[in-house]
């Protein structure tokens, strides 16, 4: 008896006991169900880094957000829409049209932008609301907010269904879409605002630096996982949900703050699935067992 | 036979460079044709701008009243990146692009006709495998299981006997013969003369240049097998503008 109310009291009376720590949950589960799909396409299209980069391209928008109308989460999210779109779709035409590998011409246009965001910045900066940006905040999350980061995710699974098989056929083979079809880059540019809205939507609650971790951690965590990528779809997001709800409870327990301890979580995920993963996981290879006969 | 394909003083190639110069000629409807030539002849750039992924310096191609969804293509290099997780039931499936398309539904009759694709090219109880594990021959005769379910008027194969065994091509090159009895337009790239005498009736023997386009037999001469290999030089990077071109080439 004592030992299940010390479990309750650790891993459920936060959630019944404080609003916060409910809209925060809410706001996590929405998150996963969002971005771990677009990290399991990041990381197949070995676009991992992009998400990474795209978080920085976001910065100048957020920014101009922010100067126009103080610490307004609404404003900065457009702000930051708007410069990850327009980062996201200069590079990916220029990827297109010239000799210049995606790669390549997104880190041109990011480098700019992450240039010119901290020149906004600089210009009238409050430096502590910005660390708020930079790290987010996921405890204090009011009703726009979780409506915000419940309406991105809606939007994204939605558009993630209509590209679907446009995007899985240019992942694998994209002269045979060529060849059939126009629609492999419109679903591209589509996935990259796709991965921008989820970016936006991760820095209200772990900040433009950690926004990106609740994508690419669990999609890499799946591919120790599972072999295809409905599996790998679920595993994702599982993993990320496990990660928020932990990396909350740990939050609230201890004195870490949570954007990164839910990341920290997942990291520890992560680290478990190299070890011990069922596809190709390190145990997995140093003891195959013996050699199968055909 | 009506021609299925015209080529009107077409020029291919990059950055101004002609790989294929001044072709003319039309491939008749169900026409079953070799493309022969040297490494470098422009054979594969020629299929890149039938199937419409390179736009041609000057002239033009015609494909009549194909769309695109009637012309299969299997490349060379296949830019397939094999780590992806997807089976070969589902790759296949995508050469039923052209009937279900972004939404369409997979009923029993797809699935069916996906399964008799890869019966056609001995894949029984490869559904479920994973692209990646496949070997070289295995590949190929995937890729070929697609082609039959993208069911074209016109088929574009590029070099598809290249490191397959001999097993492997005599399947394939069966599954080429049905095509062409089923009157469909078969062009293939290729390199085996003795393989092009004993079953293409008209080879087009290119060298960046036509040199020579009719019966197999009239075509694979030991003299225009030579001039083909003299013609196929390097890009000269300060050639000057083509002079053949009375009218200004127009750029596409």
């Amino acid at each position: 008896m004592v030992y299940s109310v010390m479990i309750y009291d650790a891993l459920i009376a936060p959630f019944t006991e404080f609003e916060f720590m409910r809209r925060a949950l809410a706001a996590v589960i929405a998150l996963a169900l969002g971005g771990a799909p677009i990290g399991v396409f990041l990381m197949l299209r070995r676009m991992s880094l992009v998400g990474d980069a795209m978080a920085h391209a976001i910065l100048p928008g957020a920014a101009i957000g922010f100067l126009l109308s103080g610490l307004n989460l609404f404003a900065m999210t457009t702000g930051g829409l708007i410069a990850g779109f327009t980062v996201a779709i200069l590079a990916g035409v220029v990827a297109r049209t010239t000799e210049l590998k995606e790669d390549a011409s997104l880190a041109t246009f990011y480098l700019a932008s992450l240039a010119l965001g901290v020149t906004i910045v600089s210009i009238k900066g409050t430096n502590i609301d910005l660390l708020h940006v930079l790290f987010g905040n996921i405890l204090a999350m009011d009703d726009q907010t979780l409506l915000v980061i419940t309406f991105n995710a809606t939007i994204t699974l939605i558009v993630l269904a209509v590209i679907y098989r446009p995007l899985v056929i240019e992942s694998v083979d994209p002269v045979f879409l060529r060849t059939v079809s126009r629609a492999g880059a419109p679903a591209h540019l589509a996935f990259l605002a796709l991965v921008v809205i989820n970016l936006v939507n991760g820095f209200q609650a772990l900040g433009t630096l950690l926004a990106v971790g609740l994508m690419i951690l669990p999609a890499g965590i799946a591919r120790f996982w599972s072999r295809d990528i409905t599996g790998m779809i679920c595993i994702a997001v599982i993993s990320a949900i496990v990660s928020g709800y932990a990396g909350l409870v740990l939050s609230f327990q201890t004195k870490v703050p949570s954007g990164p301890a839910i990341i920290l979580v997942a990291a520890l995920l992560y680290v478990g699935s190299v070890l011990f993963g069922s596809v190709s996981g390190l145990f997995r290879q140093m003891f195959p067992g013996r050699h199968l006969e055909a | 036979m009506a021609a299925q394909l015209q080529f009107r003083d077409v020029t291919l190639g990059y950055d101004r460079h002609p790989a294929v110069h001044h072709l003319d000629g039309e491939v008749a409807s169900g026409a079953l044709l070799a493309i022969v030539g040297p490494n470098g002849a422009g054979k594969s750039t020629l299929f890149r701008g039938i199937v419409g992924i390179l736009r041609p310096l000057a002239g033009s191609i015609l494909t009549g009243e194909l769309d695109v969804h009637d012309i299969a293509y299997l490349p060379q290099t296949v830019d397939i990146d094999r780590s992806f997780p997807i089976s070969v039931f589902d790759f296949v499936g995508t050469g039923l692009w052209r009937s279900i398309g972004f939404f369409g539904g997979m009923g029993k009759a797809a699935r069916d006709k996906i399964a008799q694709a890869l019966a056609s090219v001995g894949l029984n109880g490869f559904e479920n495998r994973p692209i990646g594990t496949l070997s070289g021959g295995q590949m190929q005769r995937m890729l070929f299981a697609r082609v039959l379910l993208q069911d074209a008027r016109l088929i574009v194969l590029d070099e598809p006997f290249n490191a397959i065994d001999a097993r492997t091509s005599a399947d394939l090159l069966a599954l080429v013969r049905r095509w062409h009895a089923e009157k469909r337009t078969v062009l293939a790239a290729l390199h085996d003369m003795e393989l092009v005498r004993a079953t293409f009736p008209e080879t087009l023997l290119l060298a960046r240049g036509p040199v020579a386009w009719g019966a197999t037999a009239e075509v694979l001469t030991a003299e225009n097998l030579l001039e083909a290999r003299r013609m196929c030089e390097a890009f000269d990077e300060s050639a000057a503008a083509c002079a053949v071109d009375d009218v200004p080439s127009r750029a596409a």
